[in-house]
């Protein structure tokens, strides 16, 4: 590279200059998981997760969100005064989520319906604020670009996994396909606020488990 | 409008539909400032506050914006009035009491990305709450907050006593008590209508 004048204070040329980590996106997906590591995010991830196609919509939101706040804060970074940050990142967050909102609407109704209030609560899920802040500020757009990624997988997989749990055990169906046979009965209790609790502290439990395990050996 | 209905929507925002513990809204300060029962009283009462003010405003905003026939402004004029009215407590609590200040800690600024306060402003607007009806709403919701904060940490202060599994510790314990009172709280459901 000799073009000497780009040093980093460019929009673009600092991901030239730092590389790409595929770590930036691998550490959102287990190491530093937003939910079950980071407990980030949670009031979606409570509310949303009772059947498994609701989280997924509502995790994929999330990382589309996601995404295109940290592209956008990354590239601003050199613009955006100290002061106003956190103010400008919540205004470009809820643009965006203004527009997910509208998007879902005019894909599917239903969903809509079924997600409420919950999409245009995405502006205030602590863990894109959290990224814009703690990651995409201060890294380059390609970088920032894979710790979305890599996050916005994780917190889908997390949703997910809270989701086809509370939908098998509260439905006996998984994406509304039955899975056992007629006289099962339902563990109402996994629909309900409280069952949502209940996995998402078994989940947790799990993952310290194995932590404690990986430490231990 | 009769003074039954309003309420009623006091004790369905409070107990019925608590929003912590059945819309599952504001679990991030439920989870994080639920250690001491200072000052969890004194968050919710900050929630609070913000809350009510936020809440009138919204009713306000949403007025101008139907006025105006630009619903897509809704959710970031929404966001704003409630950035800018965590700002004014902060600035408040600070000079009125810097202790409160310093035990709240992060998570005053972080009122901002409370989901109750913005799930708040949305459900009144969708539910057509008029004025008077929107503030006890605001008041209820607020009420509820506190209570579930209160109780949690009450709990959470004589769990510290107890003798717990190293594996279960912080988050996941905390989560576990939330369902029992979760489903406490589901007895409340008879009140209703």
């Amino acid at each position: 590279m000799d073009k000497p004048e780009v040093k980093g204070k460019g929009i673009f040329s600092a991901s030239l200059e730092d590389g790409l980590s595929t770590d930036e996106f691998i550490k959102g997906l287990w190491r530093d998981n937003p939910v079950f590591v980071q407990v980030l995010g949670m009031c979606p991830v409570l509310a949303v997760s009772n059947t498994a196609i609701n989280a997924l919509a509502m995790g994929l939101a999330t990382a589309f969100v996601l995404l295109m706040s940290n592209i956008l804060v990354s590239s601003l970074r050199n613009f955006i005064p100290k002061q106003v940050r956190i103010a400008s990142y919540i205004l470009i967050i809820a643009t965006f989520v203004t527009i997910t909102d509208y998007a879902i609407q005019a894909i599917s109704i239903e969903l809509h319906k079924s997600l409420g209030a919950f999409i245009s609560l995405i502006v205030v899920n602590c863990l894109i604020l959290s990224r814009a802040e703690a990651f995409a500020s201060k890294n380059s757009i390609g970088n920032s670009i894979l710790d979305a990624l890599g996050m916005g997988v994780g917190f889908t997989f997390a949703l997910f996994c809270l989701g086809a749990v509370r939908e098998i055990f509260g439905n006996g169906t998984i994406f509304s396909f039955p899975l056992f046979a007629e006289n099962f009965q339902e563990w109402i209790i996994m629909i309900l606020p409280a069952g949502g609790f209940f996995t998402l502290a078994a989940w947790l439990l799990i993952f310290n488990i194995m932590k404690k395990r990986k430490l231990s050996t | 409008m009769t003074d039954e209905s309003l309420w009623y929507i006091f004790i369905n925002a409070s107990l019925i539909s608590n929003f912590v513990l059945a819309y599952f809204l504001g679990i991030c300060p439920f989870l994080g400032v639920s250690g001491k029962m200072e000052t969890a009283t004194k968050m919710g009462a900050a929630v609070t506050f913000v809350m009510i003010i936020s809440s009138m405003c919204a009713y306000g905003i949403h007025a101008l914006l139907v006025a105006l026939n630009a619903p897509f402004l809704q959710l970031i004029s929404y966001i704003v009035v409630i950035a800018s009215t965590v700002q004014l407590v902060e600035m408040v609590i600070k000079k009125m009491s810097p202790a409160l200040f310093k035990a709240l800690g992060i998570f005053l600024p972080l009122i901002t990305t409370n989901c109750a306060i913005l799930g708040l402003a949305l459900f009144q607007t969708n539910k057509g709450y008029n004025f008077l009806e929107s503030l006890v709403y605001a008041l209820g919701a607020g009420a509820g907050f506190t209570l579930a904060l209160v109780l949690i940490a009450g709990l959470r202060e004589q769990l510290n006593l107890a003798d717990v599994p190293d594996v279960i510790k912080g988050t996941a314990l905390t989560l576990v008590i939330a369902g029992i009172l979760s489903l406490t709280f589901m007895g409340f459901a008879g009140l209703g209508l």
